[in-house]
């Protein structure tokens, strides 16, 4: 039922119609940036799309929030 | 083409105005950011376990999904007014543009009566990619229609509708308090934490420590207990006996209250009063929280130290409204001093054409919100029936049926018994800018006397709670100079109080100097901080842009027809300042 996705080249199991953050948080990764003036580590806060904090990038494209987003077999999700 | 209706928000407010305003035959469309339908209270998981009022929830989704464009995964970023009256509303989305076999913008519906995409302007269709139609794709299968750029880069592109009226159920989100720490990864508020577990199926953590305000903490805490987690305590900072001052208001809750509290004592769960989470201690993650005892303004008098891994924190809700004051909507103050958009009986904004229901009028929780759905749902049918859009196609609007009946008589269709109680939120049964009614027999035929009684008591309620459950300025104490503010943009409370120092009176004027609200939330997590450090209520939200799009979503719309808007902030003239023709009050 499950199906994985890659963070770093590491793979996390993912349940059907989970986000990116909720796959990730429930791996123990509860972190995947670091803010741009004090360096400090950043994962989910608000969990519904308001704070901006779980960004992340995807596949290569430009950071999205991990809450939002549907993680989809094969995502390769890189955490700065 | 235009929507007789586009709604935005698909929790239970909107669910249930957009599933009223289609019943009666109106064409629907409704957007929403999330995976799946529900809003907070009823997020799900792919595989929905039951949960109260959700199947009553779910059937309402699917009915409005067999007759309306249901936009999920659609971040609406702002609504513009077009000189014909028409508003624009602008989304920017990842989902793959529908393929082309869908159909097309000749107003053609499918086979589901839809009008598939026909409202649309700069894409194709709506109902392309799996998981878009049909019941699983709304309400629980997986599998999105994400659309990866051919370079493997953003798919994001623009999706404009344009509706002849708009109903604002955007909800609320958590209003947390900063205090040392709570930037660490293991820090969520409280409906981040509910947002997990109802979405995602993810319990939190192990050792969770909830705290902060207001009843909302109990079903977080318990939750997150019967799913197994650990939960060390809830430390609600107020005192415990706010309610028991309002005995006949806390009847209605009553049985709610002691489900939790059974929940909780089952799970064995302390439940302290006058205490709160201070500060949280870690290195990349937290490993402690500071307990404080506090006084009734919420000062410490003493703290101790318990070690988690996890703290789930709120104190209470910021109504989401920037949609309403973009377009000019009139706002007020709530009981709690958040800005709310001010509504008459039928949920009318003081905008022509804009109608909102749930939290962005009041705080008051998911059954006030799915009311005043319908009861706005109601209102928009009994517009379109009356006050038909000139231009409009006599077939559109004719077929449109009265409101329906429900589950009330209608009979008693007289004015009495809609006006609320005095200094409540409604300003004025009718029209707030002219006085005038719908012809179709006035409030009461679009609010039963039945449903206006209902609404004022829950209303009240959620003012009630409100009251009981106030944020004290204590907290301020427990900020050390170099807390953060404003996550975003890294702001600590040294650089605002030099910015105070400076003469910034105002959190507008710290914002300008210290920057506290210019980050990717846009002051949504740390604006209700700032203006009480600022010492002011605060301000109705100023966000032309109401959610961060980018610049290839909107190189990406085309322009079908001169209709299209422009790339650029929308509404350079004077909000609200545009009447719609169709907004005369001769009917």
């Amino acid at each position: 039922m499950t199906f994985h996705i890659t963070v770093d080249g590491r793979s996390v199991p993912v349940v059907p119609g989970q986000t990116i953050g909720a796959a990730l948080h429930a791996a123990g990764v509860r972190s995947w940036r670091t803010t741009r003036f004090g360096g400090r580590p950043r994962g989910l806060f608000c969990g519904i799309g308001v704070c901006f904090d779980c960004l992340i990038s995807v596949n290569g494209r430009p950071p999205e929030r991990a809450c939002l987003l549907e993680a989809e077999p094969g995502d390769e999700v890189t955490t700065a | 083409m235009t929507y007789d209706l586009v709604v935005v928000g698909g929790g239970p407010a909107g669910v249930a105005g957009a599933l009223t305003a289609a019943l009666a035959g109106l064409r629907v469309a409704l957007v929403d950011s999330g995976l799946r339908l529900g809003g907070q209270y009823f997020r799900h998981t792919a595989a929905p376990r039951p949960a109260a009022g959700l199947d009553r929830f779910l059937r309402q989704a699917r009915a409005l999904d067999a007759r309306a464009d249901v936009l999920l995964r659609h971040q609406v970023w702002a609504v513009s007014r077009e000189p014909d009256g028409d508003l624009l509303v602008h989304c920017a989305t990842r989902d793959m543009a529908a393929p082309a076999s869908s159909p097309g913008a000749d107003g053609r519906s499918d086979d589901a009566g839809r009008s598939g995409g026909a409202g649309l302007l700069g894409g194709a269709g709506l109902l392309g990619g799996v998981g878009r139609s049909g019941g699983a794709g709304l309400l629980g299968g997986a599998g999105s229609s994400r659309g990866d750029g051919a370079d493997g880069r953003s798919g994001e592109r623009a999706v404009v509708l344009r509706a002849r009226r708009l109903l604002i159920a955007t909800g609320a989100h958590d209003r947390p308090l900063p205090f040392p720490g709570w930037d660490l990864p293991g820090v969520l508020t409280a409906g981040g934490a509910q947002a997990l577990l109802k979405g995602g199926g993810v319990v939190a953590g192990r050792r969770i420590v909830v705290s902060g305000t207001g009843p909302f903490l109990l079903p977080v805490a318990s939750g997150l207990a019967g799913a197994g987690a650990r939960v060390l305590g809830v430390y609600e900072a107020n005192g415990g006996l706010g309610l028991a001052r309002h005995p006949v208001l806390a009847l209605g809750k009553a049985g709610e209250a002691a489900m939790y509290a059974a929940a909780l004592a089952r799970h064995r769960v302390p439940y302290r009063t006058r205490q709160a989470v201070v500060a949280a201690h870690g290195e990349r993650e937290v490993e402690a929280v500071t307990i404080a005892r506090l006084d009734r303004d919420w000062n410490v008098t003493a703290t101790h130290v318990v070690e988690c891994d996890t703290v789930a924190v709120g104190y209470g809700f910021v109504p989401q409204i920037e949609l309403g004051t973009q377009l000019g909507c009139q706002t007020r103050h709530d009981v709690d001093g958040s800005p709310v958009l001010s509504v008459d009986a039928t949920l009318r904004t003081t905008v022509p054409g804009v109608w909102a229901a749930g939290e962005p009028v009041g705080v008051g929780g998911w059954r006030l919100a799915e009311l005043e759905g319908r009861l706005a749902g109601r209102a928009i049918v009994s517009d379109a029936r009356t006050r038909p859009a000139p231009g409009s196609r006599p077939d559109r609007t004719a077929n449109v049926s009265a409101p329906p009946a429900d589950d009330v008589s209608t009979a008693s269709a007289s004015r009495a018994g809609t006006g609320l109680a005095a200094g409540s939120r409604v300003e004025a049964a009718g029209d707030v800018r002219t006085g005038a009614l719908p012809e179709s027999g006035g409030v009461a035929a679009v609010v039963p006397p039945l449903f206006a009684r209902r609404r004022e008591r829950w209303r009240a309620f959620g003012e009630a709670l409100q009251r009981a459950y106030p944020v004290k300025p204590g907290w301020q104490g427990w900020l050390h100079d170099d807390t953060l503010v404003c996550r975003c943009e890294e702001v600590p409370l040294a650089r605002v109080r030099e910015a105070q120092a400076l003469g910034a009176t105002d959190a507008r004027s710290i914002k300008l100097l210290a920057r506290p609200g210019m980050g990717w939330c846009q002051g949504r997590i740390c604006g209700y901080a700032v203006s009480c450090l600022a010492g002011e209520p605060p301000q109705p939200p100023r966000r032309p842009i109401a959610q961060p799009t980018t610049l290839g979503a909107l190189a990406s719309l085309t322009a079908p027809d001169a209709q299209a808007p422009d790339a650029q902030a929308p509404d350079a003239k004077a909000p609200g300042g545009a009447t719609a023709p169709d907004d005369d009050p001769a009917h």
